[in-house]
């Protein structure tokens, strides 16, 4: 595989920024907390673009803010060219999904804040932010408001303000997430030409996403992260010569291979028919697929031109489904004993069949037995309310079960998940009014 | 403070050449300090105690009375101002003193803030003896009480409200502690903030002109403004000058509402982080001579110039080396012991309290007080059952003719603001004049001016409505009875919660005022605690004062906390539409 030799060069021998062992627990209900990150180690070296993917809530987003200074590790830490790293370095620059523009300040106004924080003078500031403005492309716009601005237009402002400090590492928050295909891929190739042009001073970036493409696209370097907790389950250099074309064989290889590291189910690999015995805890936290999305997915699968068996990539494209949507309802269905997924590809099986062939009640009994089998905490609560004479309970206890491993958002998130499914299996019944849980169906 | 937000921007000295809303600007300007000086000076001239100030019904001193209560509600709403920004800063800053302040806080929201008046005017006067400023501090205490504390809370809610993407970005561009406050959180809380304000003020003229004639030790003073001119109209039954007075209040809340509010309210829209502006907002006339005259561009100008020196001075100060929040530092034991600290001032405080009132006042003159607080309890929920079953039908009607609601919304934020106290003379009048029972006929008076508040929310929940909510009534044939049980009263419930609790807020405080009522030397009377506290006051007897207002607020926190807070709680978690 032929490699850029020049930047394959730059990626030199300098850490930029190093994690070592970081971990972060958040409080919960249990005195010992949630670990959300475990015992992470990381470096940036110079010139490189690291991706870090993972699936929503494996904690890539927490790592980024360690990283930032804006979050306190529990254990272990971060060092910023050798100096350890207790705040916001100057140096670092960080660019959010939600773009974070100040909307009471103009383009200008917003681009010219971090130098004004920094003292800069007011001639020199205003000389440098037009200068940052224009290399963003966003010359004509400088006494706009960000409400009057499109979402890409917003995020190029995010880009500015970032860019015009001279900072030294660029951490960028899911910044494409929160726009179209189009305007972000726009937008990724203007970022990806300043830093080959070397037109920015910046050394190095790290790139938080739950695109695979587009960290494909951006990387030399992508870290896989997985969840509950947080660690790094695989590291995947990725050396192909840019620029790079998101068609040619090889790019495609290493989308699947990224694909593959993402659903795959940890510990079981090695068992291609491990997924459906493998037990999850009582306080996993599951993740939230609409039942309708999953309907859809699984009738889709069972039709040509899938017929059972289909590539993740070309799933995603043909269903319309974001990298993260996909990876969500794989995850469920492979959570349910419905499909098997491995090597990039998902695979339906027999419980999986059955349920897309059924009519409507036979489904919510076939996805009934497989939640009662599959999700401890869906039994748990069937077997509660049998035990109890009225049959019902309050909510308020399952969630101070739940609170024991999960912080309250979670757990709240976590029972309204498993409410949704129970409801649709006609496991149990739940009252929006009393938060009561209960066998009885109105 | 006005360097990024302050009025227009971009002010360059070489744009500073005169426009045509110069002309208009100028004399405004200079009109402007010459009141606020000679005002000022008014406020302070030599006062001692037993004197009168000499007050004319003719209605050519109008004006300056006028003038002297613009003043006082003026410096009151800049001292609001301040103190609200201190304290909601404190609050939301510090985890400590947030658990001391915010119940503080919600406390002083529910005592009724005419006893405020006759309890600390006696303090006052003793600030400056001899002089008439502490009768003028105590009077704008009043108002101040009337305002502060509503736009503390919204300043604390806007503060711990700041997104948190904003915040880190603050952060990760290293704007220090002082500057993220002007650059972030203050603009962010700002349009609350101006909005509160001007609902502050609204309510901020009843106590003005109930709070400038004041009783010390059964001595009455009468500070020159409206509310002075009016009292002393009704001693002489002139129902004239009471029309005067009522012609002259209305100027006063038209000129606060066109060159204050309207084009404040228009300003701050830029402040809103949503993205959709609802109703796009027609530049007033006031806003657009102050950003296009030159004039302004150079204060704007030297503004700007000052907040850039002075914040240049900041940060030539010593930093102090930024750093995150570290939990795990913050030592529990700390919290325990502070918390231990507030628990056992409080049980130090009640029982001083009880002490008090058993020493000064004994327990069965309390009992009848807490009866009597109980009547006007019972007026009030009478009170705003009526009202709502009048307001909201007609509130109804008007919310489903939007064009019509946009030009009844502004008449009607007019009458809320308006002081309801200016029209007692003309219903005490009538009463006396057909004879009718005081204990039912006096209580209209209590809800005469927040009545509003419930026709204004019900409007507002009636337009936000979506029509295609109407449309699926229409097309299922949902009728009558049956129209409003399932859409509308279900839909503008959230809405009608927030008139009422204002609405049933307003008309506790005005108990005071409204159970007691004079005109000439008839004096109507009816039964409950409102009237005993300003009998008491008369008298001044200060123990009884207090245990009047101790049991009032008593009442009012209750009846938040039992009915209103679970309503509110009600209409947040099911019936919201969004």
């Amino acid at each position: 595989m032929p490699t850029d030799t020049s930047l394959t060069a730059a990626a030199g021998t300098t850490t930029l920024i190093e994690a070592k062992s970081v971990c972060k627990t958040y409080a919960t209900g249990d005195t010992a907390g949630r670990l959300v990150l475990d015992h992470i180690d990381f470096a940036l070296k110079e010139g490189e673009i690291v991706a870090i993917l993972g699936k929503s809530g494996s904690g890539k987003s927490t790592f980024l803010r360690v990283l930032a200074g804006l979050t306190v590790p529990s254990a272990g830490g971060v060092t910023y060219r050798g100096h350890a790293v207790d705040g916001p370095a100057e140096g670092i620059a960080m660019v959010f999904q939600t773009f974070a523009l100040f909307p009471w300040l103009t383009v200008l106004g917003n681009v010219e804040l971090g130098l004004e924080a920094q003292g800069v003078p007011r001639g020199e500031r205003r000389e440098r932010a037009v200068k940052a403005i224009d290399l963003i492309g966003l010359d004509g716009f400088e006494s706009a408001y960000p409400k009057e601005l499109s979402g890409g237009m917003r995020q190029r402002v995010g880009f500015a303000r970032a860019l015009v400090v001279n900072p030294d590492v660029l951490l960028l928050d899911e910044p494409f997430s929160a726009l179209d295909v189009l305007t972000a891929e726009t937008l990724c190739g203007d970022i990806l030409d300043l830093w080959l042009e070397h037109r920015v001073p910046t050394k190095g970036i790290i790139l938080v996403s739950h695109n695979i493409e587009e960290a494909v696209l951006l990387a030399d370097r992508i870290i896989i992260f997985g969840s509950d907790p947080g660690c790094i389950r695989a590291e995947l250099p990725v050396s192909l010569p840019r620029p790079r074309s998101q068609t040619s064989p090889a790019f495609r290889r290493i989308v699947d291979e990224v694909y593959a590291l993402l659903t795959t189910r940890t510990g079981s690999a090695a068992s291609p028919r491990g997924g459906r015995t493998e037990t999850i805890g009582l306080g996993y936290r599951l993740p939230d697929a609409s039942i309708q999305q999953l309907v859809g997915l699984l009738e889709a699968l069972a039709q040509p031109p899938y017929e059972g068996r289909a590539d993740l990539p070309k799933l995603a494209e043909s269903e319309h489904l974001s990298t993260e949507q996909l990876v969500l309802l794989v995850e469920t269905l492979q959570l349910l004993g419905f499909a098997q997924a491995g090597g990039g590809d998902i695979e339906v099986l027999p419980p999986g069949r059955e349920f897309a062939a059924a009519d409507l009640l036979r489904r919510k009994q076939i996805f009934a037995d497989s939640l009662r089998r599959t999700v401890p905490l869906a039994a748990h609560i069937r077997h509660v309310l049998d035990e109890r004479p009225g049959h019902s309970a309050p909510e308020g206890r399952f969630l101070a079960e739940l609170e024991d491993y999960l912080n309250e958002e979670e757990a709240a998130k976590v029972l309204e998940t498993v409410i949704n499914w129970g409801r649709y299996a006609e496991l149990f019944a739940y009252d929006y009014d009393s938060g009561v849980l209960s066998l009885e169906n109105p | 403070m006005a360097q990024r937000w302050g009025l227009p921007i971009v002010a360059w000295p070489s744009r500073l050449r005169p426009s045509f809303w110069d002309m208009v600007a100028l004399p405004l300007v200079i009109g402007a300090i010459m009141l606020f000086a000679w005002s000022s000076q008014q406020m302070n001239v030599p006062f001692h105690p037993g004197e009168t100030l000499k007050i004319s019904l003719d209605p050519s001193h109008l004006p300056e009375y006028a003038l002297r209560t613009v003043m006082r509600m003026a410096v009151a709403l800049a001292a609001s101002l301040v103190f609200s920004i201190g304290y909601a800063a404190a609050a939301a800053k510090s985890k400590r003193a947030e658990k001391l302040l915010i119940p503080v806080l919600d406390i002083l929201q529910s005592v009724p803030i005419l006893g405020f008046l006759s309890i600390t005017v006696t303090g006052f006067i003793a600030l400056f003896p001899g002089r008439l400023l502490g009768y003028e501090c105590a009077a704008i205490f009043a108002i101040f009480t009337s305002q502060a504390w509503n736009m503390t809370f919204s300043l604390y809610q806007s503060f711990i409200a700041v997104p948190r993407d904003l915040r880190e970005a603050a952060r990760m561009y290293h704007l220090s502690p002082w500057h993220g406050f002007w650059q972030l959180e203050m603009p962010f809380a700002l349009p609350n903030l101006v909005w509160n304000m001007m609902m502050s003020v609204s309510g901020g003229w009843f106590f003005v002109v109930a709070s400038e004639a004041i009783t010390v030790n059964g001595d009455s003073v009468l500070l020159p403004g409206i509310g002075s001119y009016i009292s002393v109209a009704i001693d002489n039954r002139d129902l004239h000058a009471v029309g005067y007075a009522i012609i002259a209040m209305l100027v006063l809340i038209l000129i606060y509402d066109q060159l204050l509010f309207r084009p404040l309210l228009a300003w701050v829209q830029r402040f809103k982080v949503e993205e959709i502006s609802s109703d796009e907002i027609e530049p007033p006339w006031f806003l657009v001579m102050l950003q296009r005259a030159r004039l302004f561009h150079g204060l704007a100008w030297l503004l700007d110039l000052s907040a850039r020196m002075s914040s240049r001075f900041i940060q030539k100060m010593p930093r102090l080396p930024e750093r995150a929040p570290r939990r795990a530092v913050r030592p529990a034991i700390l919290d325990r012991l502070w918390t231990t600290v507030l628990v056992i001032g409080a049980a130090i405080a009640f029982i001083k309290v009880l002490a008090f009132i058993h020493a000064e006042v004994g327990w069965a003159e309390t009992g009848h007080v807490v009866v009597l607080g109980a009547i006007t309890l019972l007026r009030v929920i009478v009170l705003i059952v009526l009202a709502a079953l009048l307001w909201v039908p007609v509130g109804v009607w008007i919310g489903l003719r939007p064009r019509l609601a946009r030009h009844v919304q502004p008449v009607i934020q007019f009458l809320a603001a308006f002081p309801a106290n200016l029209f007692f003379p003309i219903a005490v009048f009538a009463i006396v004049k057909y004879q009718l029972n005081d204990e039912i006929w006096l209580s209209p008076l209590m809800i005469l001016g927040t009545q509003w508040y419930i026709l204004f929310n019900v409007i507002a929940g009636t337009l936000s409505l979506p029509t295609d909510y109407q449309l699926v009534a229409g097309n299922l044939g949902v009728k009558r009875w049956l129209w409003w049980k399932r859409l509308v009263l279900p839909g503008i419930f959230p809405a009608f919660v927030t008139g009422a609790v204002t609405a049933s807020g307003g008309s506790w405080n005005a108990s005071i005022v409204a159970e007691v009522v004079k005109w000439g030397p008839t004096t109507l009377h009816a039964t409950g605690i409102g009237a005993y506290i300003a009998d008491q006051t008369e008298q001044g007897d200060f123990p009884r004062i207090a245990l009047g207002i101790t049991v009032l607020c008593l009442y009012v926190l209750l009846f938040n906390r039992l009915l209103w807070r679970r309503l509110y709680q009600l209409a947040e978690e099911r019936l919201r539409l969004d």
